[in-house]
């Protein structure tokens, strides 16, 4: 019985392991430096709200590189914890930590609307920016950005949410430049923002 | 740094005192030990309490259910984090806890999950939580808050003191005994 609960999840989670580990090859090849364009298959149009009420897009995060991680407010250890070594890194990176934006996507609008998720964030950096939409709109983005979700009815008529716990690292161009898992140690973390900070801002 | 390390001695003392203590309180088997939780985020409807729970006896025994004054709902859940993806279920049919063994609810594992919070959990408060077991009845613990961050309970953590339940006949020692550093 539980292993039958695990299967799907399991392999729907391998395919979007591949799908993701197949595009950061792809990608990385492309950004050998050696000025060829970079062709990602990670990122993409959205339109959504962040967590002032503002409508934002993928313009509005253009001209900055900027983190993108997609979890949900009912989650009561990953995203917490994500969000707390996200914060951890932010304060390392000191004055650097301008130069990127954080933004936190939710995949389950239904539950986390502005407010709550306005309110959550106050618990974690300032720099980190929340995002919802209409369930259409996180669809998209979750498609554009080859985030794996899905919602867990419980017994009791609630559900939780499946999801990528990873932090996505896009360039000031929107393009897809390397990923931080799960649990990433803080060093090569906080290296991989640093490098990220260090690409110059288009406009 | 130095206070760290005269607790961190004092809970080394408790430590060996423990199985002592935790095998003459009483003739049944499951203890509870160490329970802790974590602060919340702001506004976040969920949280999650940690723990050891041993079995001294010979005959298995499950978690099958908690509740808390804190949330509306509580419940035993079981996560994992596989190929990136974050996954979550509720363990409907009891958390086995092995004949002479024990099991470890502790962050990305098991953990018993308290849905609609009723209150921001804030570090250093506690908390009341019922844990019902198949065959040791209910067991009232005290959950002490940590941190946020925290990824263990406190090593100088004294909480979690067990009173007898409402059912069962049996007993809890909270916040003695294992110390889990790291």
């Amino acid at each position: 019985m539980r292993t039958r609960q695990w299967l799907l999840p399991a392999l729907a989670g391998l395919l979007g392991f591949a799908a993701v580990a197949l595009c950061v090859v792809y990608a990385v090849s492309f950004r050998g430096g050696h000025g060829v364009a970079a062709i990602t298959a990670i990122g993409g149009p959205f339109t959504l709200i962040d967590d002032t009420g503002a409508k934002v897009t993928e313009q509005t995060l253009a001209g900055k590189p900027y983190t993108m991680y997609f979890g949900y407010t009912f989650c009561p250890d990953v995203c917490p914890t994500t969000l707390l070594d996200l914060s951890r890194w932010i304060k390392k990176l000191g004055p650097d930590a301008d130069k990127l934006n954080y933004v936190f996507v939710t995949v389950d609008p239904e539950r986390d609307t502005v407010q709550s998720m306005h309110a959550y964030l106050s618990s974690f950096d300032k720099h980190i920016r929340g995002y919802t939409g209409t369930p259409a709109e996180i669809a998209q983005i979750a498609k554009a950005y080859r985030v794996y979700y899905k919602k867990i009815p419980t017994d009791d008529g609630s559900y939780t949410m499946d999801h990528s716990a990873i932090i996505y690292l896009m360039g000031p161009d929107n393009k897809f430049v390397t990923v931080i898992p799960y649990q990433e140690d803080d060093a090569s973390a906080i290296a991989k923002l640093k490098s990220l900070s260090g690409m110059p801002p288009t406009s | 740094m130095r206070t760290f390390s005269k607790l961190a001695f004092a809970a080394l003392l408790i430590g060996f005192a423990a199985p002592a203590l935790a095998q003459g309180a009483s003739s049944t088997s499951i203890t509870v030990q160490q329970p802790w939780s974590r602060a919340t985020p702001n506004g976040a409807k969920t949280g999650a309490v940690y723990m050891t729970i041993d079995n001294k006896s010979g005959t298995a025994d499950a978690l099958t259910g908690a509740s808390s004054d804190v949330a509306d709902k509580v419940q035993v859940h079981e996560m994992k984090v596989e190929n990136g993806i974050m996954q979550m279920r509720e363990i409907t049919g009891g958390l086995p806890v092995p004949a002479n063994g024990s099991v470890v609810l502790k962050p990305g594992s098991y953990h018993v999950m308290l849905i609609g919070l009723k209150k921001q959990l804030t570090a250093g408060e506690t908390f009341p939580l019922k844990l019902t077991f198949a065959k040791a009845g209910t067991i009232s613990v005290t959950v002490p808050v940590q941190a946020m961050g925290a990824n263990m309970a406190a090593p100088n953590d004294k909480g979690g003191m067990g009173n007898m339940g409402g059912t069962g006949n049996s007993n809890s020692s909270g916040g003695m005994g294992k110390m889990e550093m790291k």
